[in-house]
């Protein structure tokens, strides 16, 4: 594949054929592939330092509407602090300086008119370890709803429920909504989590490693509950373990030292990788 | 079921007026009371420096350094503030050589040789001792470790310098114990292990090891400690007696800087005389001794920042 | 050739473990130290002032006569003064702790707020005394009132509720304040609903053993010239008043025996106060330790 055939195949699956970047030297088959649905996330030419360090390199990456959209490499690849930019959580370590555009829905997330609370209500977290506030399940789901002014106890009550229920939780909380988050176990705990992250409607969730911390049994509960959510959501999720992101995802991108190797088809980044980089991953020679 | 809309809601609350005036307004409110503290020392300096300077106006600042005698009552007074520095001077030297040795011992058992238990039971005796008040402290100097002292040494006075000096350094204990045994117990534990392993005992570890390991945390402690003993007052005024001098005799009654300012306000100094502006002269004096202490200790803990 | 002679080695070690032995004794001597010298205390205190501790005691206020002297005028006095400190002291510490945790930007300004307040810390009492009785007591015209030396020690004890609730805020582990606001909560949201909630158990113990030591803080006291004889109780913050442990300072400076038994009296009661209030603080230390 010649660099201009990639370039037209990039403009069709964006369909924003102006701006998009001619420094594409970091992966020949970076972003080659045929999008389905509505972008949701566009990354472009996106860089972003830790002080001297160049942590993330010409990123160029679109997600779509309704998928689930899977990032793996190495420990270090910046897969964390890529997801960790789209909602722009990144930020919080003052020494990260970012250039570039990441779109979503078609806005530029960095641009003024933008504030990182109307980003974040929209864009939804679920984080590594399991982190409910030291507070009722309850007070946990609701909690959400109530910073954006959501007052009327009526209205917090089927938020709660509605949301624990998506989250595959609601029959083994309901009963006891008022205890301490914190006497559920790992998996359950990640669950009010993800269930908190869904009390405010998001429309994409970003989940950085839901389940490394956890056991394999609450692993399969989380994974199962990523596909259904994935039909109201659109999902992008990190993660080091590649058989996790072979079972859960639609579409997965490999990075590794910054950039991003390849992003396709999750079948093909397994058994047809393009990147003799990729295939040494996926086939476990590194890692 | 959903008979509501989250997003839109979120959306209606966005340009909430008072979330918006509130996340504006709080920091600044913050950041102003966070400047009372700078107001407090910039207070603290004014006060002491104007108030000394009109004293110096009044009494030759030649004569305050180097004048041996502090007879402030008189009605042809000396203001040798050495008298009182020597009195302060003999309080913390005494101070110390009981704090160190039995501070640093404490810390060393309970940072190396205690069990759990035992330390979960002592270092809130430690706490306890650290919470009595210095009157208190004084009034115990006075009427139960003074007569002892004069039942063995009767040619002791009854307000001397080695009662008040043994108290203050008791008081001062538990600071350095507990300030001691953080630095000791962040040695890491891998360190330790490398002496105990070739045999060492845990005493030759404690002093080929930890001790050096931790030596700016311990150094850093008994400075505070000084500096505690140099501001101490009730303790002082109660059982060190009210006689400047700059005798090296810690048997007779003396008087301290912090005793000084007491016994002054304690009675009435009438705002404008001498006598009430040697209060702010002397302050001035205490306050740069402890100021140094701490700049001291801040230092050496900055300077030789043990990394693990 | 043999560098370590394994004879002199095994000779040796049985000095060694006596000398360490001997010396773990001494250590142990050492902590105990402390213990001695606090039941000691109490014990003296106790009987010496025991026969003394009576209902009248109790009820009456200040006299000359030791017969007649009470500790009435000096508690409600402590407790006016608390009602001012405890107030003023945490608005003021709380307030700079949170800014200091959460929202000073990385610049010299928040360096030197940070010394200072640490210098702050190592300032005698009796010079943050000198501060009030100049700018309190004299230029603000509030006289040797309640508010006059609430106040002055206010400033004294902000450095270490500030240094207490900063650690306690610290302690709220990053992973929760990212969960709140990866949801889109302003950090004032995040402050004041989640972090603030979670490290109050540590500030409110930060804050019993700071006012604590207020309460036992005497010198301030002298030099604002809080009175030791007054019968009458503040009926406002600008009213003067009496505190304990000045009233106790005032006895013990009396020549008459009778005073001596009066000073520990004085003493156990302000002992039970202390112990009272920092029972308080460890069971909600104990209590909410363990919650990460």
């Amino acid at each position: 594949m010649t660099d201009s055939q990639l370039k037209e195949d990039k403009n069709m699956g964006t369909e924003m054929g102006t701006e998009i970047g001619t420094e594409v030297k970091q992966a020949d088959n970076a972003s080659g592939i045929i999008e389905s649905g509505q972008p949701v996330f566009q990354a472009k030419d996106f860089n972003l330092w830790y002080a001297d360090n160049h942590a993330l390199q010409n990123i160029n990456l679109t997600f779509s509407e309704n998928e689930i959209s899977a990032i793996i490499g190495p420990s270090g690849c910046g897969k964390s602090t890529f997801i960790k930019a789209l909602n722009r959580m990144v930020e919080l370590v003052p020494i990260v300086r970012t250039e570039g555009h990441i779109l979503y829905r078609g806005d530029n997330i960095f641009d003024k008119k933008m504030t990182v609370e109307e980003l974040r209500t929209k864009v939804g977290m679920v984080f590594q370890n399991p982190n409910p506030f030291p507070k009722s399940i309850y007070d946990n789901v609701a909690y959400g709803a109530r910073v954006h002014g959501i007052k009327k106890k009526k209205i917090l009550d089927q938020i709660v429920e509605k949301s624990l229920r998506g989250a595959a939780i609601w029959d083994e909380v309901k009963d006891r909504l008022n205890q301490n988050a914190y006497g559920l176990s790992g998996g359950q705990q990640q669950r009010v989590c993800i269930a908190r992250a869904l009390a405010i409607e998001p429309d994409v969730i970003l989940m950085d490693e839901p389940t490394s911390a956890l056991d394999p049994i609450s692993t399969t509960k989380i994974e199962d509950l990523i596909q259904q959510l994935s039909k109201d959501y659109s999902i992008v999720v990190v993660t080091h373990n590649m058989q996790q992101a072979a079972r859960v995802s639609d579409k997965t991108a490999f990075f590794y030292q910054g950039y991003v190797v390849e992003h396709d088809d999750t079948s093909a980044i397994f058994e047809n990788p393009k990147d003799k980089r990729t295939e040494d991953y996926v086939s476990g020679r590194f890692g | 079921m959903a008979d509501y809309n989250i997003q839109e809601m979120v959306q209606k609350n966005k340009n909430n007026k008072r979330t918006k005036i509130v996340e504006k307004s709080i920091p600044i409110i913050l950041f102003l009371i966070t400047c009372i503290s700078i107001l407090t020392t910039i207070g603290i300096l004014y006060t002491l420096i104007s108030e000394t300077f009109i004293f110096f106006t009044r009494v030759s600042f030649i004569d305050f350094i180097t004048d041996t005698e502090w007879n402030a009552f008189s009605s042809d007074p000396s203001w040798g503030i050495i008298s009182l520095i020597m009195g302060t001077l003999k309080i913390v030297v005494i101070a110390i050589l009981v704090a160190i040795p039995i501070g640093l011992g404490a810390a060393i058992y309970l940072s190396e040789y205690a069990t759990d238990r035992t330390r979960r039971t002592i270092k809130p005796i430690l706490e306890i001792l650290a919470g009595i008040p210095t009157v208190v402290y004084g009034t115990f100097a006075i009427t139960f470790v003074t007569p002892l002292i004069r039942g063995i040494f009767p040619e002791v006075n009854l307000y001397n310098a080695i009662s008040p000096g043994v108290v203050v350094g008791i008081m001062i204990v538990p600071m350095i114990a507990s300030l001691s045994e953080d630095a000791m117990s962040s040695v890491p534990n891998t360190t330790r292990e490398g002496s105990l392993g070739l045999g060492a005992t845990r005493l030759e570890t404690v002093f080929k090891v930890i001790i050096p390991a931790a030596a700016s945390g311990i150094i850093s402690s008994f400075v505070l400690g000084i500096s505690r003993a140099i501001g101490e007052t009730m303790i002082v005024s109660i059982a060190a007696g009210s006689t400047p001098n700059a005798s090296l005799d810690i048997r007779e009654s003396l008087q301290t800087m912090t005793g000084f300012i007491v016994q002054v306000t304690s009675g009435d100094a009438s705002y404008g005389t001498d006598l009430y502006y040697s209060l702010y002269a002397v302050g001035m004096t205490l306050f740069l001794f402890t100021l140094v202490m701490n700049m001291i200790s801040q230092w050496i803990t900055r300077r030789f920042k043990e990394e693990y | 050739m043999q560098l370590v002679d394994k004879d002199q080695v095994s000779k040796s070690l049985g000095g060694r473990l006596i000398r360490n032995n001997i010396m773990k004794f001494l250590f142990l001597l050492c902590t105990l130290v402390g213990l001695v010298v606090l039941v000691t205390l109490i014990v003296d205190t106790v009987l010496d002032g025991w026969n003394y501790l009576t209902w009248d005691f109790l009820t009456s206020f200040s006299s000359s006569r030791p017969e007649n002297a009470g500790v009435y005028g000096a508690i409600i006095g402590s407790i006016w003064l608390m009602a001012v400190t405890a107030p003023v002291s945490i608005i003021l510490s709380v307030g700079t702790a949170m800014y200091l945790e959460e929202y000073a930007p990385e610049n010299r300004l928040t360096d030197f707020i940070k010394i200072n307040i640490s210098n702050l810390a190592g300032v005698p009492s009796v010079v943050f005394g000198l501060l009030g009785l100049t700018i309190f007591v004299r230029q603000l015209a509030l006289g040797n009132s309640v508010l006059a030396a609430g106040l002055t020690l206010s400033l004294m004890i902000l450095p270490v509720i500030v240094v207490s609730s900063q650690e306690a805020i610290r302690s709220v582990p990053s992973t929760v304040r990212e969960a709140s606001v990866g949801m889109g909560a302003t950090k004032w949201q995040t402050v004041s609903r989640i972090i603030l909630p979670a490290a109050i158990p540590g500030i409110i113990t930060g804050i019993i053993l700071a006012l604590s030591r207020a309460i036992g803080e005497t010198a301030p006291l002298v030099v604002l010239g809080v009175p030791v004889s007054l019968l009458v109780t503040p009926n406002s913050a600008l009213d003067t008043f009496q505190a304990l442990p000045m009233q106790i300072y005032n006895w013990v400076k009396m020549p008459q025996e009778e005073f001596q038994y009066l000073t520990a009296a004085g003493i156990i009661i302000l002992l039970i106060i202390l112990f009272l209030m920092n029972s308080v603080a460890i069971y909600i230390r104990n209590k909410f330790s363990k919650r990460y």
